[in-house]
């Protein structure tokens, strides 16, 4: 069987570069072309910033890894140009079931809110999207996009200067040397050029083996996630099975710390392991096996002067949750905006402070939620395990434990609390969901979607009024108020401006504004001071 | 909410022994699995999570 993950899908090829004769600089320079690096490179690209991916393979990722993504997610890929295929491939969820023993306790319903594009989840392995991401990407460049995605290149040596990075990249055909004037590492939780610029990544290591298997089976198990605490065939143990496109599901079975990670990978122990959770009646194959343990830790700052660090190489979570990828693509949103401002002259090198500000508090809400999900799941004491256990007995019968039972609070976006960009919130009565800070929630509009008209920009967005004409921002008036704005973005106001950075997260609103303070707000958003 | 630390049970023998009386017979571990599950359900009664932390902080080892 010929595997998608299989195929090389950008091989090396010779570059003029390699023979130049002194290293030719780039604005910017992403290191991996994982779903990260790749979503840079569209975001970068596509509002025509020059952009070279090196990449030290040349192929999809191996296996499903990351297999749940979030509506936040969906929505960048939508603006990125790559949603509708993403998310017609993912298979889409809203029912779960918890079991502990050999008992089913209770289920749930995700009940996503009505009016959104894109579903609260879908699952889909890591492949398919990188796949469709590198489909865009060269329909991109066949539209004259800068992007250059360059395999087989690994990047050998970094070095940070005031002015520029320096970098050695190995080839096939040898070194070269290139130079790039900001540089993205995208390159995982193992990032080679944190550890060359010597930089930290300290957290809490969880003590815990997982075997993740991807099976294929022609079964009629139901589009469901189930999970199990202490399951017979796990005994001690948890367990869970998902569904993914193309007849695939993804197993992961907790294995505990004390074991022979190699033996445990063996073909036919884990094909034991898998027909003890299915039963003896059910026919599969395994695609792809792999043991991780986690950890979840943080770089002290994602900013290094020139270099940015965004994705698993800048902060690690556990997977419950799906945070990893899903808060990996997010670091992009809000970066690339950022970096093609700066390098335009728009805005001051300074506003590259508030990615990392921003996305630092966005990680420490992801490393918070999953710690406290893997707690849940792999209670560290006996007094933890008691009332994780008594929380699971109670939520068979009483509805009130079921919000205590914690198998991964799943990805949402962060509101910027905190961001040095946002101005004073001076709409008090609207909905705090809405709060300067905060994503813009989608909503029903006309007959498509409020979020579809947000495009790379500033976005000035009059709800129940018209949008006065700001220089620097596109005007969006929406005069006729429907239920889903007037509950998600009004409240008890009548009408309501919003200054919207182009990454849908709000800046400033208003129950009125005059055009200088418009100002101001769109100052302070790009790093200014007004 | 604020937690009560007064006297508030009206019959506090009666209650002492009903609180006995659901662990008899059981072993550690029993008991120890349905404090737990009492604990649970009595702070959900109480919901409000400061008056819940009073308990806490007044239930905690003096130091």
């Amino acid at each position: 069987m010929t595997r998608i993950f299989d195929t090389p899908l950008y091989p090396y090829t010779r570059h003029p570069d390699q023979d130049a004769a002194k290293p030719v600089r780039h604005p910017v320079i992403i290191v991996g072309a994982g779903p990260v690096g790749l979503a840079a490179a569209l975001d970068l690209g596509q509002q025509g910033v020059p952009v070279l991916v090196l990449d030290e393979n040349d192929k999809l990722s191996h296996g499903s890894r990351a297999i749940c993504f979030a509506k936040r997610t969906l929505e960048i890929a939508d603006r990125l140009g790559c949603g509708a295929p993403v998310t017609d491939r993912g298979v889409r969820w809203n029912l779960g079931k918890v079991f502990f023993g050999d008992r089913k306790v209770y289920e749930f319903n995700l009940l996503p809110e009505d009016g959104h594009r894109r579903p609260a989840f879908i699952n889909l392995q890591q492949y398919h999207l990188e796949n469709d991401m590198v489909s865009r990407l060269r329909t991109l460049q066949a539209e004259g996009a800068p992007i250059d995605l360059r395999g087989g290149n690994r990047v050998s040596d970094v070095a940070a200067n005031p002015d520029h990075v320096a970098l050695t990249v190995d080839t096939p055909d040898g070194p070269y040397a290139l130079e790039a004037e900001y540089l993205i590492a995208c390159d995982g939780a193992g990032s080679p050029t944190r550890d060359r610029l010597g930089l930290g990544f300290t957290g809490r290591v969880f003590e815990d083996n997982f075997l993740i298997a991807d099976v294929t089976m022609q079964a009629d198990f139901p589009t469901e996630r189930w999970f199990w605490f202490d399951p017979p065939f796990n005994p001690g143990q948890s367990a869970l099975l998902h569904k993914q496109p193309d007849g695939v599901w993804r197993i992961d079975l907790q294995l505990g710390w004390d074991i022979d990670r190699e033996k445990e990978k063996e073909p036919e122990r884990v094909r034991a392991r898998v027909r003890q959770m299915l039963g003896p009646d059910v026919n599969f194959d395994l695609e792809w096996v792999s043991i991780y343990t986690f950890q979840c830790r943080r770089m002290e700052r994602f900013r290094h002067g020139r270099v940015l660090f965004a994705g698993d190489a800048a902060h690690q979570v556990s997977p419950f949750g799906a945070r990893g990828a899903n808060s990996g693509i997010q670091d992009t949103d809000n970066l690339c905006w950022k970096l093609r401002l700066v390098l335009a002259g728009e805005a001051p090198d300074s506003l590259l402070d508030s990615y990392d500000t921003e996305r630092v508090e966005a990680a420490d809400e992801n490393i918070l939620n999953s710690s406290r999900s893997t707690d849940f799941i792999t209670p560290k004491s006996t007094t933890s395990r008691l009332f994780r256990d008594a929380v699971l007995d109670l939520s068979e019968h009483h509805a009130f434990a079921r919000p205590l039972v914690n198998s991964g609070r799943l990805s949402v976006p962060c509101a910027h609390d905190g961001s040095p960009l946002s101005t004073p919130d001076a709409l008090p009565t609207g909905p705090t969901r809405t709060r300067p800070g905060a994503p813009c929630p989608d909503a029903p509009l006309g007959n498509g979607y409020l979020l579809d008209d947000f495009g790379n920009t500033f976005t000035l967005l009059a709800i129940g009024r018209d949008a006065p004409g700001i220089q620097g921002t596109t005007p969006l008036s929406i005069p006729d108020i429907t239920d889903a704005l007037r509950t998600r973005y009004l409240g008890k106001a009548d009408s309501a401006l919003y200054l919207i950075r182009p990454d849908q997260h709000i800046a400033a609103r208003w129950a009125d504004a005059s055009e200088t303070e418009i100002q101001s707000a769109l100052t302070r958003a790009k790093g200014g001071q007004p | 909410m604020t937690l009560t630390l007064t006297p508030n049970i009206d019959a506090p023998d009666d209650l002492y022994a009903d609180l006995l009386a659901a662990h008899e017979g059981l072993t550690d571990d029993q008991s120890a699995a349905l404090n737990a599950r009492l604990i649970l359900i009595l702070a959900n009664h109480i919901g409000d999570r400061d008056t819940f932390r009073a308990a806490l902080k007044a239930a905690a080892p003096s130091a």
